[in-house]
This record gives C-alpha cells, sequence and structure tokens, in this order.
C-alpha cells in the first residue's frame, strides 16, 4: 500500500466516525426556558432545524413555543408534536404559538410532517 | 351630577342617553336624539351626519353637529375593544393587559379571560390601534383582524386620491390598514374584527368622493397555502430554466471522448487539447451561478441542518453536486496528482443534477398542491359576504362581520353565511358539501342551519349561533388541517428511520470510495469519485418520509368530502384494521324518534276517523309518541282539530273531548281504568309488538276503536350501509338498551344478525371491551354524547354528528351527516389510504436500497454496468415525484358506499 492509500483510507474512515459521532452521537445540550409571567415562553427559529431544538421546561407549567419559520422549504411547513396531538402549520415569515402544559416528567419530541427535522422539549 | 351626556348628531343638544327620544344605530355607534324631528332628519340622510370626524390621526367616536356647527372635545379619550386570540391561561392576562399598559397613550387596559377580549381606553392624539395590535402579537397573542376588499368606482386617476381615500379609511377606529391599488382600483382594508362595519368604510369612502362598490369576491385573497406553494413553484421553476439552458452546452462540450456527442467537433473537426482545456475551465465558471442560484437551498438547507447535528436531502444533494465540481476543478488545474487518466472533469453532473431535482422538486410542489385540494375546496364553501338585519334593514356585510345573534337573511340560491337557528321562513337546503348528503333537507323555524351550505328556493331568516372560528366549517377545516398533521403510528416507524438514513447514506458513499480506490480496475480513481457521487445523489430521503403523510393528507381530504371527519393518523390506521363495528341502535341505525307506522281500526270505524280522533286528542300532549302520532296524522293529510277538553295522564295516556265524544289514547292500563273492553284488539296489538312497535288503543265514548302504533324506523340507507359493511369482511353487532324482541326485530329488517339487548347505557362500554377479547379491533357507532364512554373504550369511536357539533370529543371519527354511510365509507377510505401508504413506502424502500447498491457499481463486476450520476439525479427526482403522484390517486377513489349519490360534492 502506497503513502496515498494509506493517507485515502484513513481519512475515510475517520469521516465515518465524524458522521457517526456528530449525527448520531452527539448529545445537544437543552436550553432552558426564561418565563414570562407564568408562561415559559421561547421564540423558535425554524430554518432547515428548530433553533434551539432541545427545550427545557419545568413540570405543570404553561409552556409557550413561538414558532417563526424564515424559510420557504416545505419541508418545515409543518410542526408536529405527536405525543401530545398537536400540530401547526407554519406560514413563512409568520410567528405561531404552540401552547399546552406538560404535567409529566420526560420528553416530548416535536419535528417537521416528514420526521427530518427535529427537535424535543425536556420536561424536568 | 351631570351623567353620561350624549349629542343629538343634527341640533348638537346635550342629552342624556336614558331620556333620548329616539336611538339609531349607524356605522357601528349608536346614535341619540332630542326629538322625533332630529331622528327624521337623521334617517333622510344618515352618512351626511354619521361621518366620524377626521383628526388626522387615530378617530372618534363623538360626531360632530351638522346644523349647529357643534365640534365634539377631541381630546377625550376613546375606547376599544379587542377581542384576542390565544389566551390560554388566566395569567395571560396579565402579560396582554401589562404590554398594552406600557404604551404610551394608554389609559388603562383590562382584559377579561371569558370573553377573551381587551377592553382598553386610549388617547387617539397619542396611540393608534395598530399599536397596540403590534405589541398584543409581540406579547404572543394574536387579535382577531379580518380583512375585506372593495373596488372604488369611478375609477382612481390621480396619486393624491390613493392617499386621500387611505387616510380616510385610517381614520375609522379599528382599521389598521389600508392599501388603495390604483391598478385595479381595489381597496384592501385590514381591521380588528367587530369593530368597523362595512357601512363605516363606505362612508368614510365616501367622503372623498369616491363610491364603494360591493365587496370584491373574486379578488379576495387567495389561500395563504396555494399563493405560498405557486410562489415556491415558480421560483423552483426559474431555477430550473436557469440550471437547464447551462447544463446543456455544459453536456455538450464535456466528452471529447465521445465525438458524436461533443459539439466542438462540428466546427473544428479534431478538438485540440488546449481548445478542450479552455472549455471545461469555461464550463467550471458557468456551473459556479448554478450552484449557487439553482442550488442555492440546498446549499444553505443544508447547512442548517448541519448546525443542527441533522442532515436531509439537501445535505446529500449539496455534498454529491460540489463534490463533482471540486473533484473536477482540481483534475483541471493540477492534474497531476491524479493517477494517469483519471483526471477528467465531469461539471455536467453538478449542473444537470441541480436542474434535475430542483424539477423534480417544483413538480413535487404542484402535486402536493393537489393533494391538500380538498382542505381548499372547504375553505373555498365560505360565504363572502352575508345579509343581515341593521335596524330592520337588509344590508350586505362581509361575513366576518356577522355577529352572534345577528339576523341573517337568506334568499333562493344564496349560499349560508353562518351558522345559525332559522326563526322564520321555511326552505329546502343542499348540505351535500358539508355532510355528503346529496338530498336537499328541508328546514323550517327551530332547525339548525350550517354554514357553507346552498339555501334552493325557498327564502328564511336565521339568528347566528356561530361565527368565525366557531362555525361548523371552520371546525372542519381546522379538523381537517389538524389530522391531515398527524402522525400514523406506520410513520412513527418511518421516523425512526429516517433519523438514521441520510449520515447512513453518507457513510455508504465513503465506503464506496474506498471500495473503489482500493480495489478498482485502473482508473479506480475516477469510478471511486463517480460512484460516491452517484450514491450520495440517487439516494432520496423524501420519497420515504413523504410516503405516509402524503397518503394521510389525500385520504383525510377525501374523507371530508363526504363528511367523515378522521381525526387523526392514528384514528385512520385502526380504522383499516377494524373486524367489528358495533352499532347503537336508537339514533344510529333507527331516526332516534318514533313515526306512526300502523293504523288497525276495529271493525265498523275507518282509518281516517280513527286517525282523527287520536291525534286530535294527542294534540296537546309533548309526549314524544303522542307526537309521532300527531305529525304521522297531518303527514296522512288529516285534519287535526284541537281537543275541547285535554287531560294528560303519566304513564296511561290521554283523555280528551273531540268534537264533543270522550276519546281515549294510551295502553292496556288506561283502557283498564275505564273499563273498556279490549279483547277483540289483543292479537293486534300482539302482533305490532312483536314487530317492535309501540301500540296504543283508542277508545270512543268507552269503545275501543283501533290500536295505532309507532315505532322508531330506519334510516333509509341502513339497510345498504350494513351491507357494504358486511361485504368488506366486517362483523355488524346491534346494541340497545331495549328489549331483545324490540331489537331483533330492526336488527331482522337491516341484515343484522347479532344483537346485544337490554344493555343498559353504562354498561355499553363493559360490552365493547367484551368484544375486544382476542385482538379483535372493535369499531362503536353511536351519537357521542350517551354512548360517550362506549365510543372512547373501542379501538375507533365514530360520532353520529349532530348538525354543527363537529368536534366530538370522544370520537376518532365524525360522520357529519347522519347516515350510516358514513361508517363504511370511513372505513373504506382508511383502508384505501393504508393501502396506498404501504405501496408508497415499499416503493421507496424498493428504490433506495435496489438504487444505492446499484449506484455503488455492485452491477459493475458482473455486467459492467456503472450508474451514470445524471441518471442518478434524474431517479432520484422521479421517486419523490412518484410518492406525491401515488398519493393522489386517492383522490379518484370511488367508494362502494357511495356509489349512488358518487360525486355530487366535487
Amino acid at each position: 500500500m502506497s503513502i496515498a492509500q494509506i493517507i485515502v483510507n484513513v481519512t475515510g474512515i475517520t469521516l465515518i466516525a465524524l458522521i457517526v459521532w456528530y449525527f448520531w452521537l452527539y448529545r445537544k445540550e437543552g436550553v432552558q426556558v426564561a418565563e414570562v409571567s407564568g408562561v415559559q415562553q421561547v421564540q423558535i427559529k425554524v430554518k432547515g432545524g428548530y433553533d434551539p431544538d432541545v427545550i427545557v421546561v419545568k413540570r405543570g407549567k404553561p409552556v409557550r413555543l413561538l414558532f417563526n419559520r424564515q424559510e420557504a422549504a416545505m419541508c418545515s411547513e409543518m410542526v408536529v408534536f405527536d405525543k401530545i396531538d398537536k400540530s401547526a402549520k407554519l406560514p413563512e415569515g409568520e410567528t405561531v404559538a404552540v401552547e399546552f402544559t406538560p404535567d409529566k416528567k420526560g420528553e416530548i419530541p416535536f419535528q417537521c410532517q416528514m420526521g427530518m427535522l427535529r427537535g424535543k422539549v425536556v420536561v424536568a | 351630577m351631570v351623567k353620561d351626556m350624549v349629542k343629538d348628531p343634527i341640533c348638537g343638544m346635550e342629552i342624556e342617553p336614558e331620556a333620548a327620544a329616539a336611538r339609531r344605530s349607524h356605522m357601528g355607534h349608536t346614535f341619540y336624539f332630542c326629538s322625533t324631528q332630529c331622528a327624521d332628519t337623521f334617517d333622510a340622510d344618515p352618512h351626511q351626519y354619521a361621518h366620524p370626524v377626521m383628526d388626522g390621526n387615530g378617530a372618534n367616536l363623538v360626531v360632530g353637529s351638522a346644523t349647529t356647527g357643534f365640534n365634539p372635545d377631541l381630546s377625550s379619550p376613546l375606547q376599544i375593544e379587542l377581542s384576542i386570540a390565544g389566551l390560554t391561561c388566566s395569567s395571560c392576562v396579565t402579560t396582554v393587559e401589562h404590554s398594552l399598559r406600557a404604551l404610551p397613550g394608554v389609559l388603562e387596559a383590562e382584559v377579561n379571560y371569558a370573553l377573551a377580549q381587551a377592553h382598553v381606553t386610549y388617547d387617539p392624539q397619542a396611540v393608534g390601534v395598530s399599536d397596540m395590535v403590534n405589541v398584543i402579537k409581540k406579547a404572543g397573542y394574536d387579535v382577531g383582524v379580518s380583512e375585506t376588499r372593495a373596488r372604488i368606482t369611478p375609477g382612481l386617476h390621480c396619486g393624491s386620491c390613493v392617499s386621500l381615500i387611505e387616510e380616510a379609511l385610517y381614520d375609522i377606529p379599528g382599521v389598521l390598514e389600508a392599501t388603495v391599488n390604483p391598478g385595479t382600483d381595489t381597496v384592501l382594508v385590514r381591521y380588528v374584527t367587530g369593530q368597523v362595519d362595512f357601512a363605516a368604510m363606505q362612508a368614510a369612502l365616501e367622503s372623498t368622493g369616491y363610491q364603494v362598490a360591493r365587496p370584491v369576491a373574486e379578488e379576495e385573497p387567495v389561500d395563504e397555502e396555494t399563493a405560498a406553494h405557486e410562489r415556491e413553484y415558480k421560483s423552483l421553476m426559474r431555477k430550473f430554466w436557469f440550471a437547464a439552458a447551462i447544463s446543456i452546452p455544459v453536456m455538450l462540450v464535456a466528452y471529447p471522448e465521445l465525438p458524436w456527442l461533443y459539439l466542438p467537433n462540428l466546427f473544428v473537426g479534431e478538438a485540440s487539447e488546449t481548445l478542450i482545456q479552455t472549455l471545461f475551465i469555461l464550463s467550471a465558471i458557468v456551473t459556479l451561478p448554478v450552484m449557487a442560484y439553482s442550488g442555492r437551498q440546498f446549499f444553505t438547507g443544508g447547512w442548517a441542518a448541519f448546525k443542527h447535528h441533522s442532515a436531509d436531502m439537501n445535505t446529500l444533494i449539496a455534498l454529491g453536486t460540489s463534490a463533482a465540481w471540486i473533484y473536477s476543478t482540481v483534475a483541471l488545474i493540477i492534474p497531476s496528482i491524479f493517477p494517469e487518466g483519471t483526471a477528467t472533469p465531469f461539471y455536467d453532473v453538478t449542473a444537470v443534477v441541480i436542474a434535475l431535482v430542483v424539477l423534480g422538486q417544483a413538480l413535487e410542489v404542484r402535486a402536493k398542491g393537489q393533494t391538500s385540494q380538498a382542505i381548499r375546496k372547504l375553505i373555498d364553501l365560505q360565504a363572502k359576504t352575508a345579509r343581515v338585519l341593521r335596524d330592520g334593514r337588509e344590508v350586505e356585510i362581509p361575513v366576518e362581520e356577522v355577529l352572534v345573534g345577528d339576523v341573517v337573511v337568506v334568499r333562493p340560491g344564496d349560499k349560508i353565511p353562518v351558522d345559525g337557528e332559522i326563526i322564520d321562513g321555511r326552505s329546502a337546503i343542499d348540505e351535500s358539501m358539508v355532510t355528503g348528503e346529496s338530498l336537499p333537507i328541508d328546514k323550517a323555524p327551530g332547525d339548525e342551519v350550517i354554514g357553507a351550505t346552498v339555501n334552493t328556493t325557498g327564502s328564511f331568516k336565521f339568528r347566528a349561533t356561530k361565527v368565525g372560528k366557531d362555525t361548523a366549517l371552520a371546525q372542519i377545516v381546522k379538523m381537517v388541517q389538524d389530522a391531515m398533521g398527524s402522525k400514523a403510528p406506520i410513520a412513527r416507524l418511518v421516523d425512526q428511520v429516517s433519523h438514521y438514513f441520510v449520515p447512513t447514506v453518507m457513510i455508504i458513499s465513503i465506503l464506496t470510495f474506498l471500495a473503489w480506490y482500493n480495489f478498482g480496475p485502473s482508473q479506480a480513481l475516477a469510478f471511486a469519485v463517480v460512484t460516491a457521487v452517484t450514491v450520495l445523489i440517487i439516494a432520496c430521503p423524501c420519497a420515504v418520509g413523504m410516503a405516509v403523510p402524503m397518503s394521510l393528507v389525500a385520504g383525510v381530504g377525501k374523507g371530508a368530502e363526504h363528511g367523515v371527519l378522521i381525526r387523526n393518523g392514528e384514528a385512520l390506521q385502526t380504522a383499516s384494521k377494524l373486524n367489528v363495528v358495533v352499532l347503537d341502535k336508537t339514533g344510529t341505525i333507527t331516526k332516534g324518534k318514533p313515526e306512526l307506522t300502523d293504523t288497525v281500526p276495529a271493525q265498523g270505524f275507518d282509518e281516517t276517523a280513527l286517525l282523527r280522533f287520536a291525534a286530535s286528542a294527542d294534540h296537546l300532549s309533548e309526549h314524544p309518541l303522542a307526537q309521532a302520532i300527531v305529525t304521522g296524522a297531518r303527514d296522512r293529510g288529516i285534519d287535526v282539530v284541537e281537543p275541547d277538553e285535554f287531560d294528560a295522564i303519566p304513564g296511561h295516556g290521554v283523555e280528551a273531548v273531540v268534537d264533543g265524544r270522550q276519546v281515549l289514547v294510551g295502553n292496556i292500563k288506561l283502557m283498564r281504568r275505564y273499563q273498556v273492553e279490549t279483547s277483540r284488539l289483543e292479537a293486534d296489538v300482539k302482533r305490532l309488538q312483536s314487530e317492535g312497535k309501540t301500540a296504543m288503543y283508542v277508545a270512543v265514548d268507552g269503545h275501543a276503536v283501533g290500536v295505532v302504533a309507532v315505532a322508531d324506523t330506519i334510516k333509509e340507507d341502513s339497510i345498504q350501509a350494513i351491507q357494504v359493511m358486511k361485504e368488506m369482511g366486517l362483523e355488524v353487532i346491534m346494541l340497545t338498551g331495549d328489549n331483545e324482541r324490540t331489537g331483533k326485530a330492526i336488527a331482522r329488517q337491516v341484515g343484522i344478525e347479532r344483537v346485544l339487548a337490554e344493555v343498559l347505557p353504562e354498561d355499553k362500554a363493559k360490552e365493547v371491551h367484551m368484544l375486544k377479547q382476542g385482538g379483535r379491533k372493535v369499531g362503536m357507532v353511536g351519537d357521542g354524547i350517551n354512548d360517550a364512554p362506549a365510543l372512547v373504550e373501542a379501538d375507533v369511536g365514530f360520532a353520529i354528528g349532530t348538525g354543527t357539533d363537529v368536534a366530538i370529543e370522544a370520537a376518532d371519527i365524525t360522520l357529519m351527516s347522519g347516515s350510516l354511510k358514513g361508517v363504511a365509507y370511513a372505513i373504506e377510505i382508511s383502508r384505501a389510504t393504508m393501502r396506498n401508504a404501504k405501496q408508497s413506502l415499499v416503493g421507496a424502500f424498493g428504490y433506495n436500497s435496489l438504487g444505492i447498491p446499484i449506484a455503488a457499481g455492485i452491477l459493475y463486476p458482473f455486467f459492467g454496468i456503472l450508474l451514470s450520476p445524471i441518471i442518478a439525479g434524474a431517479a432520484m427526482a422521479a421517486s419523490s415525484i412518484t410518492v406525491v403522484s401515488n398519493a393522489n390517486r386517492l383522490r379518484f377513489f370511488k367508494a362502494k358506499s357511495f356509489t349512488d349519490t358518487a360525486e355530487v360534492t366535487a
């Protein structure tokens, strides 16, 4: 095996390892939510993903997620909270509020209709 | 001492509202008059006196005097009510109040949580209504805002008129935005719902010397979603044409080794090395704008996803096309670093793949628009204007302005604007668009009418009971939209896959590269790059991810067209798997109210006389059985008279005097009480009872003269619907609280073999639970109120809709029409939808699991077949279009249960 071949192979395998780590193993830090007069409220930018996409909230207090979609790509047209049976259409450029009160600890995932974009509300 | 005084707009006199001689409501304001004379003057030309005073800043409700020149005080604060959407908790109230009070110029702000209204006192000089709306929106809530368009006549000719008109409109309190379009001679006004009526806008416009034609129907803002889709489509098509225009020349200079495809050969015979080189350099340059413009969304989308530690289709296309470009450029500039013969640029891949995928996306947007057509049809059903009675006159107003309690006038052929209850007049109403029921329904005072349905030939007035987002139509739209956005359980599985899909493809691509690089034939590097790029491009995560949602959207929409509202994807998926359908008898299979079925006169008495006596005696009774007899007699053309005397004997029947004769109508106990001999009629009574009917004796002057029987009759189409369900392989069971005999009688008529009779209402859920044993999926059909626990217990609860109540909590599926055909249809469409989704899924998975290995070159060692990245791009675009098109096939689904009424609604 030539030097070039070794370099190429090592690079390839390293890339694979990076992909596995970056997309699957990496754990995201959640964003703690600020409280505005009793409501846990957070702005979420929707552009190729949800920003922030992990939101930490407290149990038993109303949560308001304000989604603002800043892209035309149809993928993100809708946000679905499957676990709590909620969904919302997100017209481009408009802020859409999704509200609920989490009553037990755990995670409430949300995603676009096709499941390409994901986020979750962590109830602590 | 001085209470709130008001000014007479005619003479300017200050009076107490209570003491006013007359009052008029105009342009949304109430005017008080000192005398009827002033009121008459006002009536003659209300606009002249009722101009809102334009102070150029905010608006004023106070009206100046026309005759005395008295001018009202402009500095006084104004009050306005804003209805607020999204108030979900009482704590939100404080948020809104605080944000409003923080506005300079707002003197007082109070929010009523129950009414979802903000009551604001403000100084019009300092703050405008639009500022308040803005802060409320910033706080995360919405203010009910409507918009309307009107045509202006005569046409506009000067630029200054535009601002003149706009200013006049801005002066109306509650108007947020007024935009005049001189090109179309129309004006678009956005205003706080309920604060402005059309007359006020008209008056403001007229004050500028222009006139308003009616609100423009054909220019109603197109459904926003459609507009967004249309924009997206157009933008994608522009990108496609640009990429295509560049792709062709780039492709024609890309293969010097294929003389028949190589364009320069036409001109120079044999292209020189330098020429080839130059053309490649040119290709490198012209493909850059293709990536930057046509392929922009792949890069921005891919990058945005990357930042979120995720990857999608954009990532793959971005990686594939840029890898091709970078490799080509490196090969062009420093060919020496590559092994002999592998330094061939392939810029055409970059350009053509982007062109194809963008075209695919454009076609997909198109097709998606069709998939959700059903919901657009629903939205389009909404009437645009309503004719309401205001001060005894008919006024045409935009439908958004109709308030609960308004009296709406409906003429023949009109669309009914909102939900309500008829107070005067009668007509047959075509409700097919909402309930799926094809025959017009007769309606009389007291009956409910549903907004968006169409009046046929009669005219009537009705009182609005539900407006705006509370109407049945709005609820339906909401429910359908929610359902379309929900997940079928099968999709959850797919989601797990799609999470791993794209990174996996990237890994396969690298492995492919390494495999070719290490073990490939000569020119291995070129092969390695091409196959790696092809793998990235052929993979189609979209097809996998879209399969179920697309079918769901099409299926749920199709259901809605037939008045079948499916709550969510889970309900749809479960409905497709049902084995057993339990039908509640009363109100589900039957009409739920008794009807006169038999009249058996005793010898020597005729049917008409018997019915006349029975019905007249029952005339004043409110008992449903008595009412059934009265209605039955009337329907048979019998003249029912008032009884001279009347006495209801609870648990027995009635005693009355009709035409001077004593009439008894009731059960055997009543006959015994009056010692009437009934033995002659006993056989008839027995027979009627065995048929499940309620038989009542009729006696005149102490002699039994016959028997009338009343029964809950079955709905006309129940038999057919049950037949269809049985053909679908479902076991149909009847559940009833009635006795075995009555239950069996009805079951026989509709063709049901199994009857669960004498089930107490509270035990219905238990029965359903028992039926579920052995893993059978049980659907329960009931009215949604008494049967709620049973509906919840069932795997799928079907509620028979009751007029305008759409969102029945307990139900998974709501049937807008009372017909059982809806149940059969719901199951049919669910099965078809799930079948469709599975086809798409199998297709998408099959495509990827075949396409990716082929792209990787798995066939090369055996057949020497290698896929061109361009073919891969085309395949990938085609596969996602196929998924959407497959879902669209559902639009043409023909159900067995609706064969005869086919497509009336379409």
